[in-house]
């Protein structure tokens, strides 16, 4: 039976032109599956529109 | 003067400078010592004899000659197999890279190391890729834990820490993306420094994260990783992140009193997900250094959730090429972890980079009112290699995911940490120093400190 993520799975491997076995699927979607649940729990936190990215300190 | 296995970099270093032992000696003592022991550590990858030799040569005869030799003469060192060393593939941990053309020139890092007299002998076992915290590896086999060689060395840095833990060399590098020197510090019972974000020069060694990634130290005496830390300072544009601030020399002030730091235990996330060995460590630490304030650090476990984001999906976007061209040749499991990290969407990245900036004001103000930040570097001591679970207050959960809890919220936002060995038995377990952006000094101080009134120490290795 196909899971929920299948389709997504699919369809990026194809845009990508990345060349996933049917055998990695599992594996794959048990990894996105963290991926996203963290995702969520960052994606849950509101921050004001004006929010830079904070890669680097500055002197 | 003969040499001891357990000689740290700055007795080597003196008793060089002093003519009581000669770099050539101190270089053939650690030569011979990976001989015997790395068939059972599997720390090493690389063996550099002929360039020791010579480099050993050349600091004897500055010193016959009268010249001043630098404060880390004669000292043998290793590096993770992620630093450009000249004349070897930087193969970082993988089957790939090793179809690399060879290194033109050392990493930065190694180059200063050397102006500091220090003589490289090799290069070390790591994860694949930097993508792991265990220290296994399918390609090269487990370096393995000096204390318990059935045990994990812990990663990605494990040859690091299973060499300097093994008593193999007295200083190693590193690189730590998510706690890959603090964990394994933490399970070889050894010291381990990742510094300020930005702070050391990551020149000529192979990325993982660039957001995250960081280098640094391994020793076995807090003296030692303050000498090595200083000797590899500077500004450097060859790497963009790298800082243009000024050298800042810690080891001048490591002996200074620590009775004048607000020290403070990290509360809420900090102490969860822990076994009773890194609760009693925290503890030692703690009471040793009189701390009884617990403070809360907002927010960690969101931290850690954007941390892990930001990781798989640069991690990802660095070897998308290699996974469609090579991805037979990866260890399958890090190979899907990337594969799905290239399928997380654009916006979670924005997001978590977004959050970076939040959280690392919220840790400036508490900065404010706090020098140190105690907290614990692993969940555990050293688990059996090959473990897939561990059960985390009541939870079984997936061992690798997991051994960095503790370490991620700190590097997502680059603060400089000293993890220190707590000598617990049967098994040492580390404990991050963690201080203020910039003061890589208070945390080595306190390292110091800890070391002098005999709370942290190195155990000598017993696993072989």
């Amino acid at each position: 039976m196909a899971e929920p993520l299948d389709d997504y799975i699919d369809a990026v491997t194809k845009a990508l032109a990345l060349p996933v076995e049917e055998a990695w699927r599992s594996s794959i979607r048990a990894n996105l599956e963290v991926s996203l649940r963290l995702g969520r729990l960052v994606d849950e936190f509101a921050l004001p529109d004006e929010t830079e990215p904070a890669p680097v300190y500055t002197v | 003067m003969t040499t001891k296995p357990e000689m740290t970099a700055s007795e080597i270093a003196s008793a060089v400078a002093g003519r009581k032992m000669s770099a050539l000696d101190a270089t053939e003592a650690a030569l011979a010592r990976i001989k015997q022991h790395d068939t059972i550590l599997n720390a090493f990858t690389d063996i550099t004899a002929d360039r020791a030799r010579a480099k050993a040569r050349a600091i004897d005869a500055d010193i016959a000659a009268g010249k001043t030799v630098g404060p880390l003469a004669g000292v043998p060192f290793a590096v993770k197999n992620l630093f450009d060393v000249a004349g070897l593939a930087t193969r970082a941990g993988s089957k790939i890279n090793r179809d690399r053309a060879p290194a033109s020139r050392d990493a930065t890092l190694i180059e200063r190391m050397e102006a500091a007299g220090a003589v490289l002998v090799g290069a070390l076992n790591m994860g694949e890729y930097a993508y792991d915290f265990t220290g296994e590896n399918v390609h090269d086999g487990p370096s393995r834990n000096p204390h318990d060689t059935t045990r994990m060395s812990g990663g990605s840095s494990g040859g690091s820490g299973s060499a300097v833990g093994g008593a193999l060399v007295p200083i190693a590098l590193g690189s730590d993306t998510n706690g890959s020197i603090r964990v394994p510090s933490s399970f070889c019972g050894i010291f381990g420094l990742k510094p300020t974000y930005g702070r050391l020069s990551r020149a000529r060694s192979f990325p993982f994260v660039a957001s995250l990634d960081h280098l640094g130290p391994f020793a076995r005496s807090a003296t030692d990783l303050a000498l090595a830390y200083d000797a590899m300072q500077g500004s450097d544009a060859d790497d963009a992140a790298c800082t243009t601030r000024g050298l800042e020399p810690t080891t001048p002030l490591l002996a200074n009193p620590v009775s004048d730091l607000r020290i403070a235990i990290a509360g809420g996330y900090f102490q969860t997900n822990l076994f009773p060995e890194a609760v009693e460590a925290v503890g030692r630490v703690a009471k040793a250094l009189g701390a009884t304030r617990v403070v809360d650090v907002p927010e960690a476990a969101r931290a850690r959730a954007a941390a892990y984001v930001i990781t798989t999906t640069e991690g990802a976007s660095l070897h998308l090429d290699r996974l469609r061209k090579r991805p037979n040749d990866f260890d399958p499991a890090v190979r899907d972890r990337l594969i799905a990290g290239a399928m997380v969407p654009a916006p979670l990245v924005d997001r978590a980079q977004k959050f970076r900036r939040w959280y690392r004001a919220q840790l400036a103000e508490m900065f404010k009112s706090v020098d140190v930040l105690l907290a614990p570097a692993t969940p555990c001591t050293a688990p059996k290699l090959g473990q897939v679970n561990f059960n985390l207050d009541g939870v079984e959960l997936p061992v690798r995911a997991n051994i960095g809890i503790h370490t991620q919220p700190i590097s997502f936002i680059g603060l400089p940490v000293v993890a220190v060995p707590v000598p617990l038995e049967p098994l040492p377990i580390g404990v991050q120093i963690i201080a203020a952006p910039w003061r890589e000094d208070i945390a080595l101080r306190v390292a110091y400190a800890l070391e002098k009134m005999g709370v942290v120490a190195v155990p000598s290795p017993r696993g072989f």
